[in-house]
């Protein structure tokens, strides 16, 4: 119990709760483009099987899933399809950028390939490799659950600005 | 009642719902699934929706379930290769061959190599010619396993996917072994290999062709006499002998209409010439003809494989070309000459003769070709590249005319269009 | 590569065993088109693999259907179109190359199109060759008169300058704020 009065030790607990559940339940919606969503296919099948951390229900629509898989090339015709779907998509929302393309360009560095989706959207976690060996996906994915626990994710730390937010204007 | 109505065949979707004419009744055919008289919408399907693999997009007029008429539009991965292949080198171009048709990637590899080869007058050792065939037959056999599986997972079989993928994986150990990675592998040179196959390596592929065998024989009890599937493929998304011709298919799509033209045979370069296969062929030229042409294909892969790795001697995997050789690594650790020529190799690149050619190649999903022009320096002049899914998803607009939402979905599946191969 | 020399096995045998067979096709061909057939390379005297037959642009469409349904020719497969930037006066060059099912042999035919120019399309040859005829308008700005539906293919609609051009820089990135729309006209009946 804080100086207030207020139950900031219950809310916290109340908070890991939820992140532990966020963290175990993530429903992907794989932007697969180009080699990259082979690859995500791969990790999704019964080798790899993505399933082992929660992550197994994939939803093609933006409005059922919290984790982007941005797998693959985004050049200028995609890039405002791709910042389309992300805003459709409902908070809290996690980005991962898949492969070296959708990172930083890669070996692409043309006229016609967006120089890493960070240029148009929030990335939480970037997955290097050209196309990534299934292996470091889930790897990113568990980096990405600690920091989803941890509660430092931007979809978060935008969840907890709002709420302070509304907090001062409310109070 | 129809301005109100929304689809949900995209994501990403715009509705329109055209101005109802009374002549139109009389000029259009009822859908019988057209339950409000006329209620013709235009629906966009892509590009991220799921059943256009990759990144494709098709703008439908449909007329109930019925598409009456359509366009498509791609280029929504296009990465430039063309213009990358006049600004780089021709040693630094085989990175960028992975990425045409990632499914197959051996085979851009080596069809590359064979170009840039017979433009310099090339002619590789026999050991290095009988790796590469190995690669491209096992290539071939994951790229058939991944369109035969998604097609069947577009269609609802998700197991028969399952299969087809886990012995995909075992392939994938294979490359690995060869070239380091799994997916893009890079592993050919202008006049070589990147590095020898492992010792045991053809052991290990005999192996992996007996349990093959196998899990092609369960994935054809699976789904072969399946009367779902039947009733689901057969006659569906025809695209005949005559409509193949005009549209410039090739490989087993076109094969399954009919054209009994396989370029292994045909023009055979490496050594097919001394190999035993056949070459499957349908009729009908419908999603269920092109399913058992790819299964049929992946059993004479395999043929191919054994009847190769049989054939493998050791040898050099090196031509001895002074111009394209890459020095030795102890050449360049240990002497000065060695060092500047491994410095000049990789950052001017060499040469190649003024001249140009076209060379192609059966790739996974039909003639893959490399119009290569040179003006003699170390870039090519024009690097054209030839990739047989544009041709493929050209034939989708006629081939869906007329066809349900559904059954232009499974016809998608059954072309294998690749989308790095298609935007280049 | 030198016209001299020994063309490996990955091809090289197509001028043993088609080299007769494309000095007739030759013959016939200048015999039937006189001097609108500008120029022919044939293998061995210049580096090429296959013949090279420069032909009038005004004639293309004559000369692709002569080519296709001629006996002796049969070159009903078209394998593929594209262009070329020669940086030089006629700017671009137009590459058909084709190839024949029942014969196998190939060939190649070109035509040679200044800046500003209209080819006609081989649409009405090959239905399939919309989208390279369209590509090569994306990539180099060659327009083809009666081409039923001329706009970009691989770039954005609203893209400005014809990337394969070669004055077009590498890394000349262009972003636009919102997707490419839909066309409704393009499906009227």
């Amino acid at each position: 119990m804080s100086k207030d009065g207020s139950a900031g030790f219950l809310t916290t607990r109340l908070q890991d709760f939820i992140n532990w559940g966020r963290k175990n339940a993530m429903w992907p919606l794989p932007f697969g483009t180009s080699c990259c969503g082979i690859e995500m296919m791969a990790t999704l099948c019964s080798d790899y099987d993505m399933a082992r951390f929660g992550a197994e229900a994939v939803r093609f629509s933006p409005r059922q899933a919290d984790l982007l898989i941005v797998a693959g090339i985004v050049n200028s015709k995609m890039a405002p399809v791709l910042r389309h779907v992300y805003d459709q998509m409902s908070e809290p929302k996690w980005v991962m950028s898949f492969g070296a393309c959708a990172s930083s360009g890669g070996i692409f560095n043309v006229y016609s390939v967006t120089q890493g989706i960070d240029t148009i959207l929030p990335v939480d976690v970037y997955v290097p490799g050209c196309p990534p060996a299934p292996e470091g996906v889930l790897h990113a994915l568990m980096r990405l659950q600690d920091r989803v626990q941890a509660g430092d994710t931007l979809a978060q730390k935008r969840e907890a600005a709002l709420k302070r937010a509304s907090k001062v204007l409310g109070g | 009642m129809a301005e109100n109505r929304v689809s949900r065949a995209g994501l990403f979707e715009e509705v329109k719902v055209l101005e109802r004419k009374p002549s139109d009744h009389i000029s259009i055919e009822r859908d019988p699934d057209d339950l409000w008289g006329d209620s013709r919408v235009i629906v966009n399907i892509g590009p991220t929706h799921p059943a256009m693999h990759g990144a494709l997009r098709m703008v439908a007029k449909l007329n109930g379930e019925t598409i009456e008429k359509s366009y498509c539009e791609f280029g929504y991965t296009h990465r430039a290769k063309e213009k990358l292949g006049e600004n780089r080198t021709y040693h630094n171009f085989i990175v960028y061959t992975d990425r045409l048709n990632y499914c197959s990637a051996l085979i851009n590899n080596v069809t590359y190599a064979m170009a840039v080869e017979k433009l310099m007058g090339i002619e590789v050792p026999q050991r290095c010619t009988w790796i590469r065939m190995i690669c491209c037959e096992l290539a071939r056999v994951i790229d058939h396993l991944i369109c035969v599986g998604i097609n069947a997972v577009d269609l609802g079989a998700f197991s028969f996917f399952l299969y087809g993928f886990h012995q995909r994986e075992e392939a994938y150990t294979l490359i690995e072994k060869l070239s380091g990675a799994r997916l893009t592998t890079s592993y050919t040179r202008i006049g070589g290999l990147m590095a020898d196959a492992p010792e045991g390596w053809e052991k290990e592929v005999k192996d992996w062709v007996k349990r093959t065998r196998k899990v092609i024989d369960e994935m054809d009890a699976l789904l072969t006499g399946n009367r779902i599937w039947h009733q689901r493929t057969k006659g569906v998304a025809v695209f005949n002998r005559e409509m193949c011709m005009k549209y410039s298919w090739t490989g087993p799509n076109a094969r399954a209409a009919g054209i009994d033209r396989d370029l292994r045979r045909d023009q055979p370069v490496m050594f097919y010439k001394d190999v035993e296969f056949d070459v499957p062929t349908a009729q009908n030229g419908d999603v269920f003809d092109r399913y058992l042409v790819r299964m049929e294909e992946i059993r004479q892969s395999l043929n191919i494989i054994v009847q190769c790795a049989d054939k493998l001697k050791p040898g050099p995997i090196w031509v001895e070309d002074k111009r394209v050789r890459i020095p030795d690594k102890d050449v360049v650790a240990n002497t000065m000459e060695g060092l500047i020529h491994h410095f000049k190799f990789f950052m001017k690149g060499f040469d190649v003769p003024a001249g140009e050619a076209y060379t192609c190649f059966e790739g996974g999903n039909g003639e893959l070709g490399f119009y290569i022009v040179s003006k003699g320096g170390p870039n090519a002049h024009r690097m054209r590249i030839r990739g047989p899914s544009v041709w493929h998803y050209q034939g989708l607009t006629p081939m869906s005319e007329g066809q349900k939402v559904a059954d232009m979905v499974a016809g998608l599946g059954s072309i294998n269009v690749i989308a790095g191969e298609l935007d280049r | 590569m030198d016209a001299r020399t020994q063309v490996p096995t990955n091809g090289g045998w197509w001028l043993d065993k088609w080299g007769t067979a494309w000095k007739e096709q030759i013959e016939k061909f200048r015999a039937r088109f006189g001097a609108d057939c500008e120029e022919v390379r044939f293998p061995g005297e210049y580096p090429t693999d296959v013949p090279i037959l420069y032909v009038k642009k005004e004639r293309i469409v004559e000369v692709l259907s002569y080519l296709k349904e001629e006996t002796g020719f049969e070159y009903d497969f078209l394998a593929d179109i594209t262009a070329t930037d020669e940086e030089a006066e006629p700017r671009f060059e137009i590459v058909y190359n084709l190839a024949s099912i029942s014969k196998v042999w190939r060939i190649r035919v070109k035509c040679r199109c200044p800046e500003g120019q209209e080819v006609p399309t081989a649409v009405s040859v090959w239905p399939g060759a919309n989208w390279a005829e369209r590509e090569i308008f994306d990539m180099y700005g060659v327009k083809f008169s009666g081409h039923p539906d001329l706009r970009r293919i691989l770039m954005d609609d609203r893209w400005v300058g014809h990337p394969l051009r070669k004055d077009y820089p590498l890394k000349g990135y262009q972003i636009f704020p919102t997707p490419m729309a839909p066309r409704p006209e393009l499906l009227e009946d």
